[in-house]
């Protein structure tokens, strides 16, 4: 795969004396997934919130569709259109119903008509199984019923990549298997997708490459098989070691 | 499924659960009784033997607007009937929430006619047109939420009202040139003033809080100085230096040309003063939102802007509602303190009614009316609070 929609050359982000990504380089392809893992503090989620600029970096490069992410307000707008995000803690709105979270930012944002806007929530309440919750507010849904949402609402803005920040990490057993499922086939679909996971299971069968995390640095980074059955880097050994047979 | 089980309590079943479940509940229902005996008996018994109400209704036109003149009382009349007319339609129209409102504003209206029906036949006729405005305004309302469901356009169209509606009471109480004579606010007076000044500072304190509030936690320095500096120098002064300063020594900074009204020097200090607390109080319900709804909100393409007006300042705004309804309680009282601008309103009238010889005596008698038209406004705004608190609560359990 060629094609690269995102570029990140040697990243590096400080918060204070601390050094959380002491140079990261990754490109992904247009319609490729890649699952990042790794242990916690490594710094998988500060890269990816560097991606849409919930985080600035300091030193480096990132290139989102051709456009250098800089301190130029209008690109880092041009860029959030372009990208979706969905937390570990869904951070819905929760004084707005399901059809209002998903329809604000195509209204408020890319000017949609309301009528339009309804519509579109409608078809992606549809895409993710849940059309019947559209007026209830989020905090008469389950964990999982609201992360479905909070996908939703992030392609309404008809993204061209996905990020996922830990999406299941907060949910009932029981429930990440439907967030998975719809992540799923979302990848299937021809998503760009980068996924901080440590659903292996998910990995295995989803991911086109796993990238692994450590002391803010990529320290493997190969194609599922390969990464579960020929680990080069010890510490990527160790951890596989440690969330595959516990 | 099986459906819930049905409870159903009786009197009899509520006394003995909640009054007489163990034999010390009992003898404590016993001895609240007695309690509530022995003051209500007091009480009763100076209230309706002892005490002489003849003060108020003669001097309730003075205690009720000041020297408002009386030719020209048919425009706070008119003013009433306009607000509560929409009251009205409004309740009709959407509703819950604002029925509360008409039941508590309908009650004083009872009330003050109780007191006028000793008196005035002219001003009780007045009275009773309000009465039927206001529930004449709901039946409008309730007809046109009936057979059209209340649509949208009548909705917009009481929203501009409700706009217009201050602009319009103010103009007929101050006077338009050339269309009503003017009358001064020297003249105005009473509960009239008390109502004016803290109606209108609320109104404009609020939204100044607010911004103050954002300020305070601007990402621009000299926004977010300026911000801290004026809240702070409001919060570390008496209420009464500030309208001291207002009423007093504005003038001597002001070109001697530039008369400023006595009145709109008291709203200013109201305002500037309650919109340092409201700030804090808001800076509160802003440090409540969870970050993560911000990084949301951002992730998905709102501005700045659009993610405090849409995401951030509704939740902040909600959760604060206690706290702002008890500062605009406290508003609300604090308005007496204009008798050092000096004007005369509500206490104040009622204050130099006492000193008059002529009524010298029944000072408890004033001083208690006084009390219930200040406790019945204010738990009016309590009221009305929690009602709001719960309409906009919806889906947050």
């Amino acid at each position: 795969m060629s094609d690269p929609i995102i570029v990140a050359e040697d990243v590096h982000k400080w918060f204070g004396p601390f050094h959380a990504l002491r140079g990261v380089s990754l490109s992904v392809s247009r319609g490729e997934v890649v699952v990042i893992c790794g242990p916690s503090g490594s710094g998988k989620s500060t890269f990816i919130r560097t991606i849409n600029r919930l985080e600035e970096h300091q030193r480096g490069r990132i290139l989102v569709d051709g456009i250098e992410l800089t301190n130029d307000l209008k690109n880092i707008e041009a860029i959030r259109r372009e990208i979706g995000m969905v937390f570990q803690q869904f951070n819905l709105f929760p004084h707005l119903t399901v059809l209002q979270n998903i329809t604000l930012a195509p209204i408020w944002v890319r000017k949609m008509r309301r009528s339009e806007a309804e519509k579109l929530a409608m078809e992606l309440l549809e895409r993710v199984g849940i059309p019947e919750q559209a007026h209830k507010y989020p905090g008469q849904l389950s964990g999982g019923q609201q992360q479905r949402v909070a996908i939703a609402r992030a392609l309404a803005m008809q993204p061209k990549i996905m990020l996922f920040d830990e999406p299941t990490s907060a949910l009932d057993p029981e429930m990440i298997k439907e967030v998975l499922d719809v992540m799923g086939e979302l990848a299937e679909s021809g998503m760009t997708m980068i996924v901080i996971t440590h659903e292996m299971g998910f990995a295995r069968e989803v991911a086109d490459r796993i990238a692994f995390f450590d002391e803010g640095r990529i320290v493997e980074s190969a194609e599922p098989v390969e990464f579960f059955t020929q680990p080069k880097h010890e510490r990527t050994k160790l951890f596989l070691s440690q969330i595959l047979h516990h | 499924m099986l459906p819930p089980p049905t409870v159903r309590v009786g009197p009899i079943r509520w006394l003995k659960e909640n009054l007489f479940s163990t034999w010390y509940n009992t003898l404590l229902t016993f001895l609240a009784l007695a309690f509530i005996y022995a003051v209500l008996k007091g009480v009763l018994a100076w209230a309706l033997t002892q005490a002489d109400w003849a003060v108020i209704p003669p001097n309730l036109k003075l205690l009720l607007v000041g020297f408002y003149p009386q030719g020209e009382l048919w425009r706070i009349w008119i003013g009433l009937y306009l607000i509560l007319g929409l009251v009205g339609l409004s309740a009709g129209i959407w509703g819950k929430l604002l029925r509360d409102a008409v039941v508590l504003i309908g009650s004083a209206v009872i009330l003050l006619g109780l007191v006028l029906w000793l008196t005035n036949w002219g001003e009780l006729l007045w009275l009773t047109g309000l009465a039927v405005t206001m529930f004449g305004g709901i039946g409008l309302g309730w007809l046109v939420r009936s057979k059209l469901g209340s649509p949208k356009s009548w909705k917009r169209s009481l929203m501009v009202l409700w706009l217009l509606a201050p602009v319009l009471v103010i103009l007929l109480l101050t006077g338009a040139p050339g269309i009503l004579t003017s009358v001064p606010t020297t003249q105005w007076g009473g509960l009239l003033l008390t109502y004016a000044l803290a109606i209108v500072s609320i109104f404009l304190s609020f939204p100044l809080g607010v911004l103050l509030a954002l300020g305070r936690r601007s990402a621009l320095p000299v926004i977010r100085w300026f911000s801290i500096g004026y809240i702070e120098v409001i919060r570390g002064v008496p209420l009464i230096t500030v309208l001291f300063m207002a009423s007093l020594m504005l003038p001597l900074f002001l070109p001697s040309s530039w008369r400023v009204d006595h009145v709109i020097r008291a709203i200013t200090a109201f305002t500037l003063f309650t919109a340092a607390y409201v700030a804090e109080n808001v800076r509160g319900g802003l440090q409540a939102v969870p970050y993560g709804h911000i990084d949301a909100a951002r992730a998905l393409g709102l501005n700045p802007l659009l993610t405090t007006a849409l995401i951030v300042l509704p939740q902040a705004l909600r959760a604060v509602i206690p706290a702002n309804v008890g500062q605009f309680i406290s508003l609300f009282k604090d308005t007496s303190l204009v008798f050092i601008v000096p004007l005369l309103d509500f206490l104040g009238i009622a204050l130099d009614v006492i000193k008059d010889p002529k009524w010298g005596g029944p000072a408890s008698e004033m001083l208690l009316f006084v009390a219930l038209m200040y406790w019945m406004f204010t738990y009016f705004m309590s009221h009305m609070s929690r009602r709001l608190e719960k309409a906009l609560g919806v889906g947050e359990r």
